[in-house]
């Protein structure tokens, strides 16, 4: 049995009593566009009944937009903060200080966290020594870290890096020391049988084994990031998209905010989708989620 | 010449989670001559996977003595190849790679290893399958792959725990015929683990029964079946039927107390 042998069987129009003869390799393509287009289409239906109501409410008066802004007046202030910059600047400065921060953060936090926990998942004396530290430290609500980084490293990118790379760290390092426990002893006495030495079990089977927890991690970890740099910012900045929502904030202006706020997710779901090709370029033995057909 | 594998008086404990101590194997004793296909049957929890991981040094003794090819085991080994029972092939390299593995990892450069593994994969079937990942493969197709994996390094001892126990009994009967021309063309001693009575006189000139656990071995016997053999058609031989009748009536008590046993922690 093949792989050709099945697309050959599966691509044979079956004919039934009563059912005219389909070629269900085409019938599964068009079933598929037809998902595709509904999905797309649900996502916008969505998007109009959030965004409709919400406008509508605040026009009628309903809900306050003091308070609670207007999606129109949010994307006539993202406009005139594109076009005409923003108290702080021009847009992109902020924008791309931000993403100084996060990715900082992110990439040091992760490096941080993968190295850690690769070594104490593969050294026990090592694990029952600090494990009382890291789950201490764990237990300590990071953000507040954020405040002593500001201190101690200055208002400048440092005390940002820091404090975003503090929220991914454990995260990451707890995927990752979890992963080198959960690797599959058969896999491990194959290879060791096979020859493989210390370095070659951790670089080939340790870490690959590993890899699919931490890039597990990675996707909630960016998000981490990201509320450590716009954190670190509320603590004392003088750029950044943090900065620019607390001034915001202060000016009442609740647009503001929310225009910040979209800013922020539409940087979050731009990372999303490159960690997400990131995952399938290193998982690529990993057999494809099952699609649900009907035949 | 000294056997390829002794076990002398060879006992293993294990601590189970809750504190306790397990023995799965006691005062077992057995030995393998070099060329030798060996199996070792008995009722399910006897020990039997627990005698390879001793032979293959993945696991040390608590008590008795083990040699292989003349030396005592104090340590993973060289030149000891080991089929395991659930898949143990990597399932994030390629056939290829997977194959190439063992000879990367006994110096051999990656170019040299690849030529030696095309070699190999094209010896179970499977050319043209090189760079597909396992979870692409079958069921039968991985344990030709794990198969390749563990003959391509050349083993003079080969450990093989109840490998086709997972394949249905076409592909089962064909792999075993692919073992059997495999091993005739090496010199290695092989002990291959099972609960199918059938399969161990079919492919080896050796049983051993094992008692059920703690598992020592309970008696040995010699088949004296021609080679070469086909596997599928073996059984339907008078001699086969004798000998069968032979070993399972040893077996059958393990295998009956073995159950007993289940049922009645079943019911605690």
């Amino acid at each position: 049995m093949n792989v050709r042998s099945a697309a050959a069987r599966l691509s044979v129009p079956v004919s039934a009593p009563g059912r005219p003869v389909v070629d269900l390799a085409a019938q599964r393509a068009h079933d598929a566009r037809r998902r595709q287009l509904t999905v797309q289409g649900l996502r916008v239906l969505t998007a109009v009944v959030w965004l409709g109501s919400w406008e509508l409410t605040t026009r009628l008066g309903w809900v306050d937009k003091f308070f609670f802004a207007q999606p129109s007046e949010i994307a006539v202030k993202l406009w005139v903060w594109t076009t005409q910059g923003t108290e702080l600047g021009p847009l992109w400065v902020q924008v791309v200080t931000t993403m100084e921060e996060t990715v900082g953060g992110f990439v040091v936090g992760s490096l941080l966290g993968i190295v850690m926990g690769i070594a104490l998942g593969r050294n026990r004396l090592l694990s029952d020594v600090l494990s009382p530290y890291i789950k201490g430290a764990n237990a300590i609500p990071r953000v507040v870290v954020g405040a002593l980084f500001a201190i101690s490293l200055g208002l400048d990118i440092k005390s940002k890096v820091a404090t975003a790379a503090i929220l991914v760290f454990f995260v990451v390092f707890f995927n990752a020391f979890q992963g080198v426990r959960e690797v599959d002893r058969n896999l491990v006495a194959n290879a060791r049988i096979l020859g493989a030495g210390n370095r070659q079990l951790t670089t080939e089977i340790i870490i690959p084994s590993a890899l699919s927890w931490i890039i597990a991690s990675l996707h909630i970890s960016f998000g981490l990031a990201l509320v450590g740099a716009v954190v670190g910012e509320l603590f004392g900045a003088t750029a950044g998209l943090g900065e620019l929502i607390y001034s915001a904030k202060n000016n009442f202006d609740a647009d503001g905010v929310f225009a910040g706020m979209a800013l922020l997710a539409a940087i979050a779901l731009v990372a999303e989708i490159l960690i997400t090709a990131l995952e399938n370029r290193l998982i690529r033995w990993r057999p494809p989620v099952a699609v649900e057909t009907r035949i | 010449m000294a056997p390829a594998i002794e076990l002398r008086g060879v006992t293993k404990r294990f601590l189970t989670p809750s504190g306790g101590v397990y023995t799965a194997l006691r005062d077992l004793s057995l030995v393998v001559q070099p060329g030798e296909f060996c199996a070792v049957v008995g009722p399910t929890g006897c020990g039997k996977s627990t005698t390879l991981a001793l032979i293959s040094g993945l696991e040390p003794p608590s008590e008795g003595e083990v040699d292989v090819l003349g030396r005592p085991v104090t340590g993973i080994a060289d030149g000891i190849g080991y089929m395991f029972q659930s898949d143990a092939v990597f399932p994030w390299k390629t056939v290829l790679e997977n194959v190439a593995a063992g000879p990367r990892y006994h110096g051999l450069s990656n170019r040299d290893a690849r030529l030696k593994a095309r070699d190999w994969i094209a010896r179970v079937g499977l050319a043209g399958f090189e760079d597909r990942y396992p979870y692409q493969l079958s069921g039968g197709m991985r344990k030709r792959v794990a198969l390749a994996q563990s003959l391509i390094n050349g083993p003079r001892i080969l450990l093989m725990d109840e490998p086709f126990s997972a394949l249905d009994v076409q592909t089962r009967s064909l792999m075993e015929n692919e073992l059997l021309g495999l091993w005739a063309a090496s010199s290695a001693s092989v002990v291959f683990v099972t609960h199918d009575l059938e399969e161990a006189i079919s492919l080896s000139d050796r049983v051993f029964v094992i008692t059920a656990g703690p598992g020592t071995v309970k008696s040995n016997y010699k088949v004296d079946l021609q080679r070469p053999r086909n596997v599928a058609e073996i059984r339907f031989e008078p001699r086969f039927v004798e000998i069968y009748q032979e070993i399972w009536n040893d077996l059958r008590d393990e295998v009956a107390v073995s159950y007993e046993r289940q049922k009645r922690s079943g019911a605690a």
